[in-house]
């Protein structure tokens, strides 16, 4: 079968699926999946400032935790709109990267990966500090049923608040999408593959750099408001390293640079976790463990990045340039 | 008339190492100059100057009569200065087709465009294929640039250096690794280039510099030796002994029996 | 400002011991970098094995605490043994996949402790010679403290002459500036750099047996460790042995004189403290004493 055809069908496959997955599953998993879906998100961002233009982050987490407790602030003081709280919730996480990227941007390897870190610890511990504002540690509760479009009820149902927050998700992976597709997402890629060389064909490269972190900042701020649409509540353990940790390495497991990758990537992370950590009481981290050692011996260049077509010996899959 | 480039002092220090040291010259626009000069003479340290790869310690670079020295790379290739590396800089994992869409979308202007597929700017895909075409590498477009030979390697180097729009192309040794066959291709190509474009090329197979050069700098432990045409290069003593030491060196320069 | 200093003191020598512990942790990290360029995630559990095997086998008599100090070196030299071989077939795949494995291990590593040791931190007291405090300049300080510092200002001066001074150490040296040239020169590199895995992680492991009665064991104390030794190496610089000597005193004192000084940012110090260092100097603080 036509290599494109495939990709096509397993896609709306799986479309199907998510459309009908409240139907088939109960309440509580199908809020776990919401929870997927929004760690999804997280991961895509992270993709695509690492794999997609090779600057490893342990940050994004910061600005997801900006998103969410934006959308909290927003839906207790201002509107249970659900849209314009991750509008403004964008806009809170591309302004918080916008402040703190050029710090990060001096650097690049493992010195970038150590200021994001360090970004990331910074706001987590400024989260449970800020009680004014956040609620400090006890969490921000209280927190309203999202209003899907104005004029609409809230909802309450954890499947109606699943099928927002998968609203919320493909629109975000279209977006995403696009920017890969276009000249810009070229750039991105050439930035990873040869940044001296992009500046010496004309580039202003720190400034591609720059906007690419204020937009996955902004994606990262808009995941964070689902997440608070989801959970309605917010707590400082909801950002920091474990967060940003796990993102990065569900887009590890997924193959650098691949979108699809790194949703499947964060779904096998929160699932080992959560799922089968439940299981073996408490021992989520053990089987986390198992599962990064098996993927980096058995699968070397992640999920996507593996051949999956039968006696196509070396064939390459050119994840760099897929969706 | 205004030279296409000149270097007025340009100096670069690394402490207390000089790799450039005081160099002046001009390239007449539409040249083709060649700079030559014994291993450790300062060669790609110069180029790298002149593109603003680095910035130099001291003295200015002048772009048809534009001083360009406090400008960063990216500025000085939208005014025209383009150079290729000496051991290629691609972009390994993007497509040999992507790799000159690159270079050629940012002269189009089309780099941050966020919204539209790169695969609909219509105009953009057959610019590139046409440098492809030009450079013998069209038939190799959809394949990624970390799997070509050398060879191919320097040819997609020149195409995407094209891609710019160059008005003083730098090529950084651009012969380095070729076979004779490649050679030659090569030394065509650079003769076919239009005359709005001057052509400053660093080399050590003093075939083709002869075979293309109209003028030729000479540069010895950083500093400048002398500049002329070939033939004065030839004859020049001076180089000779930058070249062998004090040894005979009458044999240097002879031309192989055509 | 001598009054200053009297308040301070305490704090400042308190930084001191902080420091010096943070340099036998963070060498290893730095020279497997530097050297080897693999990022080591399971360092901080290397740090929790030396912790653990004191907590389990000193008594408080000084036999049991050199018992506790051969185990830690000998389960050290094993750890990164393991750790060289398992990410030598990820040398060429870069640092986000040794990431992924080193983490991995960390994180099956940390479980199996916390099975075996159980989920409380669990105080360690040094050996009984060396309980108590001290009265020193009017102020009362931890004997083992100061003990400390002696022992770990020693080790720190003998890791400091070998890579430096030594004719080994020059040639580790070398293998981290260019390890091509040095394989041209006949020596077989994958043994230096097994023994500097090896070595940094004994390190590692034996400052966990000393330190721990200052730092002691139990669940997440390994990723403190880890994020410690990081942002020393970082702040030092990168594979360099009084670059990371630098560092750890610096986030030494920032960590307890600085807390002591300002409360109220304590979370924010360290990371504060690394932020300011890397936007003046990327390449680390070694970058000032290296001539040009």
């Amino acid at each position: 079968m036509n290599p494109v055809l495939a990709r096509r069908l397993v896609g709306a496959g799986v479309l199907v699926v998510l459309l009908a997955l409240p139907w088939m599953i109960n309440p509580y998993a199908i809020s776990t999946v919401s929870r997927i879906l929004v760690f999804a998100l997280l991961a895509i961002s992270v993709n695509l400032l690492t794999g997609v233009t090779g600057l490893p982050t342990l940050g994004q987490s910061a600005y997801f935790g900006v998103g969410a407790y934006t959308g909290a602030i927003v839906a207790t003081t201002v509107t249970a709109v659900g849209p314009v709280q991750m509008l403004l919730a964008a806009l809170a996480g591309a302004v918080a990267a916008a402040v703190t990227g050029p710090v990060a941007m001096r650097a690049r390897g493992v010195a970038f990966l150590m200021i994001t870190l360090a970004i990331g610890e910074i706001a987590y511990t400024a989260a449970g500090r800020l009680d004014p504002i956040t609620h400090g540690t006890d969490g921000f509760s209280g927190i309203p049923p999202v209003v899907p479009l104005p004029g609409l009820p809230p909802l309450v149902i954890d499947g109606l608040v699943y099928y927002y927050v998968l609203a919320g998700f493909l629109l975000l992976y279209a977006v995403v999408a696009v920017l890969l597709r276009s000249p810009f997402g070229l750039a991105l890629r050439g930035l990873r593959d040869n940044e001296a060389r992009l500046r010496a064909v004309g580039y202003p490269t720190t400034a591609f750099a720059l906007t690419i972190y204020c937009l996955t900042g902004a994606l990262a701020g808009a995941a964070g408001s689902l997440w608070t649409s989801a959970q309605r509540f917010v707590a400082p353990g909801d950002m920091g390293f474990q967060v940003a940790a796990l993102a990065l390495l569900a887009v590890i497991i997924g193959g650098l640079g691949s979108m699809w990758g790194s949703c499947v990537g964060a779904a096998l992370v929160v699932l080992t976790r959560d799922y089968l950590g439940g299981y073996v009481a408490g021992h989520g981290p053990l089987l986390l463990g198992i599962l990064f050692v098996l993927v980096v011996y058995l699968l070397p260049r992640g999920l996507a990045g593996t051949s999956w077509r039968r006696g196509s010996g070396r064939s390459r899959s050119r994840q760099e340039a897929r969706t | 008339m205004t030279a296409a480039l000149e270097l007025r002092s340009v100096s670069q220090h690394f402490g207390s190492l000089k790799a450039v040291d005081d160099v002046s010259f001009s390239v007449t626009a539409g040249s083709r100059h060649a700079v030559i000069g014994p291993n450790g003479a300062g060669k790609s340290t110069l180029f790298a100057l002149i593109a603003g790869t680095r910035p130099a310690t001291a003295g200015r670079v002048l772009l048809e009569g534009r001083d360009v020295s406090g400008m960063r790379e990216h500025n000085r290739v939208g005014h025209g200065i383009v150079r290729t590396f000496q051991h290629s800089s691609l972009f390994l994992g993007c497509t040999v087709l992507e790799n000159v869409l690159l270079a050629a979308g940012r002269r189009a202007g089309t780099s941050w465009s966020m919204l539209r597929p790169l695969r609909r700017y219509r105009e953009l895909q057959d610019t590139g294929h046409a440098l492809l075409d030009r450079v013998g590498l069209e038939d190799r477009h959809a394949a990624r640039a970390g799997s070509l030979s050398h060879g191919e390697r320097r040819q997609l180097e020149v195409a995407v250096a094209l891609a710019c729009r160059p008005r003083l192309l730098l090529l950084d040794e651009p012969a380095a690794g070729m076979s004779p066959a490649e050679t030659a291709r090569f030394s065509q190509l650079v003769r076919e280039l239009p005359q709005d474009v001057t052509v400053l090329l660093v080399e050590h197979d003093l075939d083709v510099v002869f075979g293309l050069a109209d003028t030729v700098t000479v540069l010895h432990l950083g500093r400048h030796l002398l500049t002329g045409t070939p033939a004065d290069v030839r004859a020049s003593s001076e180089v000779q002994t930058a070249y062998l030491g004090a040894a005979d060196s009458s044999d240097l320069f002879v031309e192989e029996p055509s | 400002m001598l009054d200053w200093l009297d308040a301070n003191l305490v704090s400042m020598v308190d930084g001191v011991a902080y420091g010096l512990l943070l340099f036998t942790l963070a060498v290893g990290l730095s020279l497997v970098f530097g050297m080897m360029d693999v990022l080591n995630l399971a360092h901080g559990t290397l740090y929790l094995l030396g912790a653990y095997a004191a907590y389990a086998l000193s008594d408080g008599s000084w036999l049991g605490l050199l018992v506790a100090v051969v185990v830690g070196l000998l389960v050290g030299v094993a750890g990164g043994g393991l750790l060289a071989a398992l990410t030598q077939p990820l040398a060429s795949r870069g640092h986000l996949d040794q990431a992924l494995l080193t983490l991995g291990i960390a994180f099956i590593a940390a479980d199996v402790l916390a099975a075996v040791f159980g989920s409380e931190v669990l105080p360690t007291a040094p050996p009984n010679g060396l309980t108590g405090s001290a009265s020193i300049l009017g102020h009362n300080y931890p004997v083992y403290r100061l003990a400390f510092i002696g022992i770990a200002g020693a080790l720190a001066a003998l890791v400091y002459l070998l890579f430096e001074r030594s004719s080994l150490g020059a040639l580790v040296r070398a293998t981290v500036a260019d390890r091509d040239m040095v394989r041209a020169g006949g020596i077989d590199t994958r043994k230096v750099m097994f023994g500097v895995f090896a070595f940094g992680a004994a390190l590692a492991t034996l400052g966990g047996v000393l330190g721990a009665p200052i730092l002691a064991p139990g669940p997440g104390v390994d990723e403190t460790v880890l994020v410690l030794s990081l942002v020393v190496v970082v702040v030092g610089g990168l594979g360099s042995v009084p670059g990371a000597l630098l560092g750890a005193l610096l986030i030494g004192q920032v960590q307890t004189l600085g807390v002591a000084l300002m409360p109220a940012y304590a979370p924010f110090l360290l990371f504060g403290a690394m932020l300011v260092v890397l936007a003046w100097r990327p390449d680390g603080l070694v970058s000032l004493v290296r001539r040009a």
